[in-house]
């Protein structure tokens, strides 16, 4: 479990981080989304007890990483920022001092090293230079070292940073598989990411938090959800038709490709009144689609909503 | 094994994985050796002993520790590891007497493969080998002393560069302090007593007085104080990094 109370970091005039609140069960996977320099790895960075929080507390498993920094430290595996490793050190010597470290115990430190390298396809550069290696690759070397202590917590940022998409899968379902029991805190800004793996969507920006809810929920937020889409050659003439339904709010067509979307009026549901419209006029509807919602257009409308709005938006979504 | 051990090994594997460890080894032994021969007249002076080998030790130190020590923590703090490494379990502690007692050892191993001008001095006449076990000791505690201080500066500041020249600073001060040059600079301008407060700060001053074979409590003291004092210090900038 991750909970921080009032979580604050000031450097100089600019607070990075303000009065964040956020509580993380296990089982879940939260991901914290913002803008760049919305203080997403400042705040990883307190609850992993590298910086000192200026107010506020966060705590690891129950244990207040300012005040028990040690066990704090024990439950956690962290990722952070760039993954950073030592660059002379073969794979095998930086992840054995990572054994070292954590004191894991012989037999099952060897067994416990096997599979986290088998896991992450690091069998065939063990031996080579982690200065040597890609950028994927380093990585997946700072994933295997967040993981190697089977830690209750996993906090990563940005943990598919600069991975190909096969990768990217890759990591996705090592951390689905991680999921089940543990507590995931991952950071990112990469919002097909959030579908693929978190069950829980944190935004913030500024350093405070914006929105706190399930990805469907933010979906919701949406004005493309519930809309429909289609695209239909000499769909034209239908779109006065398509007006007059009483479920509909408006309609808007794309100039490049000519896909017209519907947006239903607040509560209404569109897709059977317009598919059966569509199929009165005799169009031949290449295809037809339900929107769930657009995440990015979610995101960039709480994210660049001044301060106040943005507290009205987290302030009902506490309710 | 503890987190100390760890950091340890880990440290001294990377002197010796960047060619940092072969450099000052070789540039060590050969300043060692040609300079007591060439500026230390060693035949000349006719006495079976180390003095004019040790004498030249602090400045070889002055150039050579704050280069092992600079990377220390600038690097760290300069890649990201910083934070890999602060956030595992280990104290801030553990860290810093982990990477001091890395360069320590490594200082010690330079200092013991200097051995042939020891048995060259046993070859050509009878020394006294008390006297130079003492020199060396002295010698080692003089670098743990530089070493603590380069500990120190380097978790200051993300530059090498800056370590490097703050450290060779720092103690070509204490070296120089108990010079009578500067003493009598002092002489008009201080009272009495500080003077000489000041003229024990000499780092020379004590180290010369072991390299002799007095071996004084006061002497050993002093290096191990200022060991523990600089690396506490570093420990806090350390610590006060992470709340700025």
């Amino acid at each position: 479990m991750i909970e921080t109370d009032q979580l604050t970091r000031c450097y100089g005039n600019l607070t990075a981080v303000d009065a964040l609140s956020i509580r993380v069960e296990p089982g879940q996977v939260l991901g914290l989304l913002g803008p760049n320099g919305a203080g997403k790895s400042t705040a990883m960075r307190m609850i992993a007890g590298f910086l000192i929080p200026t107010s506020g507390t966060a705590r690891v498993c129950g244990y207040d990483v300012s005040r028990e920094p040690l066990k704090a430290k024990r439950a956690l595996g962290y990722l952070p920022e760039g993954a950073p490793s030592y660059g002379e050190m073969t794979v095998r010597e930086f992840l054995q001092f990572i054994v070292r470290m954590r004191g894991l115990k012989a037999d099952a430190a060897y067994r416990r090293f096997d599979e986290v390298v088998h896991r992450l396809q690091l069998e065939e550069v063990l031996g080579l230079g982690i200065d040597t290696l890609s950028k994927g690759l380093r990585r997946r070397v700072g994933l295997a070292q967040a993981i190697l202590h089977d830690p209750p917590v996993l906090m990563l940022d940005e943990p598919t940073d600069g991975l190909d998409p096969n990768q990217k899968h890759a990591v996705r379902q090592l951390i689905d598989t991680m999921a089940r029991e543990r507590t995931i805190l991952i950071s990112t800004h990469l919002l097909e990411e959030v579908h693929a793996l978190c069950n829980r969507v944190v935004i913030i920006a500024h350093g405070k938090l914006l929105a706190d809810a399930t990805p469907a929920e933010l979906e919701q937020r949406s004005r493309y959800h519930g809309a429909v889409s289609f695209s239909a050659p000499g769909a034209g003439m239908s779109q006065e038709m398509l007006g007059r339904l009483p479920q509909v709010a408006s309609i808007e067509v794309d100039p490049l490709d000519g896909r017209i979307t519907v947006f239903p009026k607040t509560g209404e549901r569109i897709l059977e009144p317009v598919e059966t419209l569509l199929r009165e006029q005799g169009l031949e509807v290449s295809e037809i689609q339900l929107e769930r919602g657009r995440l990015d257009e979610v995101f960039r409308q709480i994210t660049t909503q001044d301060a106040d709005a943005g507290r009205n938006v987290s302030s009902e979504t506490a309710e | 094994m503890s987190p100390i051990n760890a950091v340890m090994r880990r440290e001294l594997r990377s002197y010796f994985v960047t060619p940092v460890a072969y450099v000052f080894l070789v540039i060590f032994l050969v300043l060692a050796g040609t300079l007591t021969f060439y500026a230390g007249d060693f035949y000349e002076r006719e006495q079976a002993d180390l003095q004019p080998f040790f004498v030249m030790h602090p400045w070889l130190y002055l150039i050579l520790v704050p280069a092992i020590t600079m990377r220390m923590w600038a690097e760290e703090s300069k890649g990201g590891t910083l934070e890999l490494l602060l956030t595992l379990p280990l104290t801030l502690w553990q860290a810093m007497l982990g990477k001091f007692l890395a360069a320590w050892l490594f200082i010690g191993l330079a200092l013991l493969l200097t051995f042939p001008i020891w048995i060259t001095v046993n070859y050509l006449g009878a020394p006294d080998n008390g006297v130079i076990a003492a020199g060396y000791l002295g010698s080692w505690l003089m670098a743990g002393t530089f070493i603590a201080i380069g500990a120190c500066l380097s978790a200051l500041t993300r530059s090498q560069v800056v370590a490097f020249i703050l450290t060779a600073l720092v103690c070509v001060l204490l070296i120089l302090v108990g010079q009578p040059q500067v003493l009598d600079f002092f002489q008009g301008a201080l009272p009495r007593k500080l003077v000489r407060a000041i003229a024990h700060m000499s780092m020379l001053q004590h180290f010369e007085a072991i390299s002799r074979g007095v071996l004084d409590v006061r002497d050993l003291l002093y290096f191990l104080i200022s060991m523990i004092g600089w690396l506490i210090a570093g420990v806090l900038l350390l610590d006060l990094k992470r709340t700025r």
